[in-house]
């Protein structure tokens, strides 16, 4: 579902095979699993992640089907994700999604919770598409949204008009970092940008806590989520 | 002083008159009475078009009748009353289960631009019309909510200086580039509702569910929302 490599010192995380990569229970621990390993790593203050996946979809959000079939499924995909973004923020390195497909809803979010994103030109989009699924957008989200999304219109644009946003889109509107001609040079960029970060040479501890600072209201929102959610607790796994 | 008219999907609630669709008391209350139609009747594809006629979309606040009280407490009393009564104006904008647009025919000033900002999109002339927060050059303090207004429409520090602190009469070109507006690329009142209908359209045909919509709406602006008593809708099963 999720592999992790290291190239010299950047870490290099990819959703894999061909699918819509849902962020369903299992593929949410896999990846807070990688996470941890990333944070225990002994150069991991001085190293970059970059986030990747295989095929059309960077992530088409939430698994809504398992949901539907086991309705608990949901508030524990939404606090796992919770978690998994609460460890991205404070991770103590500069982290890169490199969006090779589209993101939608909770993957538009997960690409969001990293500090540049880069995305191919040629195809996909970012995509705010609770609004036309009749799904309300929880606070954190939001939080994240203004974060993220500097200008009113923006936020109006990504939120309540749902737009498809390509990468020139997301460039224009502040979303996107740089965009580039296809999935392979999106990633090649991105090592690009991390090895140029890992000469500057800052300290991952640092940088994580000023970026915790920054995203201060995201965590808050994060925090607030949690205790006014309910089930999660009762169903005994470990967040 | 205000109709609403159904044509299909579209509301379309108009400030009539050639006059500067100024807000006494007995105009606030037209208003909301006319966006708790329109809320009544809201149904998937609904859109809101708010304009006006004439040179002026709202000059704001009827100073004139709070002056005519005769005293200096008394004209406090009646602005304060004003104000007041405003804000479920704004709340009921921000409620409202359906897109929302201001199609500015003219000057929109004070409470005026707040009645336009109150909407989602933003359209005004190119070659007349202005936007203007009057407040610094009479000498009128802001309400909280308008500046939670400006806060969360208009995203930058130099255009929020710009609005509040300058006493700038800002026409469509520069509203477009400070980000306070949408578009002001029609010479005429009849091309920017032309313009805001076309886009209305667009919006009328993703049919979305007005509830949802209200309630992402909220979610963006929870400073506002907060000052305004609006809460965001609260399912008993955590939304994802």
């Amino acid at each position: 579902m999720c592999t992790l490599e290291k190239r010299g010192r950047l870490f290099l995380l990819k959703l894999t095979g061909d699918g819509e990569h849902r962020l369903n229970p299992t593929l949410l621990d896999n990846l807070r699993s990688a996470i941890t390993q990333i944070r225990s790593d002994p150069s991991s203050s001085q190293s970059v992640l970059i986030t990747t996946s295989d095929g059309k979809f960077f992530s088409n959000g939430y698994d809504l089907a398992l949901a539907a079939s086991d309705p608990p499924l949901r508030a524990l995909m939404a606090a796992k994700l919770r978690s998994l973004v609460a460890d991205l923020i404070s991770l103590p390195m500069p982290t890169i999604a490199a969006v090779t497909g589209h993101a939608s809803a909770a993957g538009f979010l997960l690409a969001m919770s990293h500090d540049y994103i880069l995305m191919r030109r040629d195809r996909g989009f970012l995509y705010m598409s609770e609004l036309d699924i009749e799904l309300v957008l929880p606070a954190w989200f939001v939080a994240m949204i203004r974060m993220k999304v500097a200008s009113p219109a923006a936020r109006r644009d990504v939120a309540l008009t749902a737009e498809k946003i390509t990468a020139d889109r997301g460039l224009e509107m502040g979303i996107v970092d740089s965009r580039h001609g296809s999935a392979a040079e999106t990633v090649e960029a991105a090592v690009k940008l991390g090895e140029e970060i890992v000469r500057r040479g800052a300290d991952g501890h640092v940088y994580g806590r000023m970026r915790e600072t920054l995203l201060r209201e995201v965590l808050h929102a994060i925090g607030s989520n949690e205790s006014a959610s309910n089930g999660v607790r009762n169903s005994g796994s470990k967040l | 002083m205000c109709t609403l008219e159904k044509r299909g999907n579209l509301f379309l609630l108009t400030l009539t008159g050639d006059n500067e669709h100024r807000f006494n008391p007995d105009a606030i209350a037209t208003i909301l009475s006319l966006l708790g139609q329109a809320k009544s009747q809201a149904k998937r594809g609904s859109v809101l078009i708010t304009t006006g006629h004439g040179k002026f979309f709202s000059n704001g606040f009827d100073l004139a009748w709070a002056q005519a009280s005769g005293s200096l407490t008394g004209a406090a009393e009646r602005l304060h009353q004003m104000v007041e009564s405003f804000k479920p104006v704004v709340a009921a904008l921000l409620d409202l289960p359906m897109p929302t647009i201001a199609a500015l025919n003219g000057h929109a000033a004070a409470a005026g631009l707040m009645l336009a900002l109150s909407h989602d999109y933003i359209f005004m002339r190119k070659d007349r019309g202005v936007l203007y927060m009057s407040e610094v050059d009479i000498g009128l303090s802001m309400p909280d909510y308008f500046a939670a207004m400006v806060r969360s429409k208009i995203g930058t520090s130099a255009a929020r200086r710009e609005v509040l602190l300058s006493g700038k009469k800002i026409r469509g070109e520069e509203a477009v580039a400070l980000g306070i507006v949408d578009s002001a690329a029609h010479d005429s009142a009849e091309g920017v509702v032309e313009a805001t209908v076309g886009l209305a359209e667009k919006l009328a045909a993703k049919k979305w569910n007005g509830d949802v919509y209200a309630s992402i709406r909220k979610s963006l602006y929870p400073e506002l929302c907060e000052i305004l008593g609006l809460k965001a809708t609260i399912f008993a099963t955590p939304k994802l």
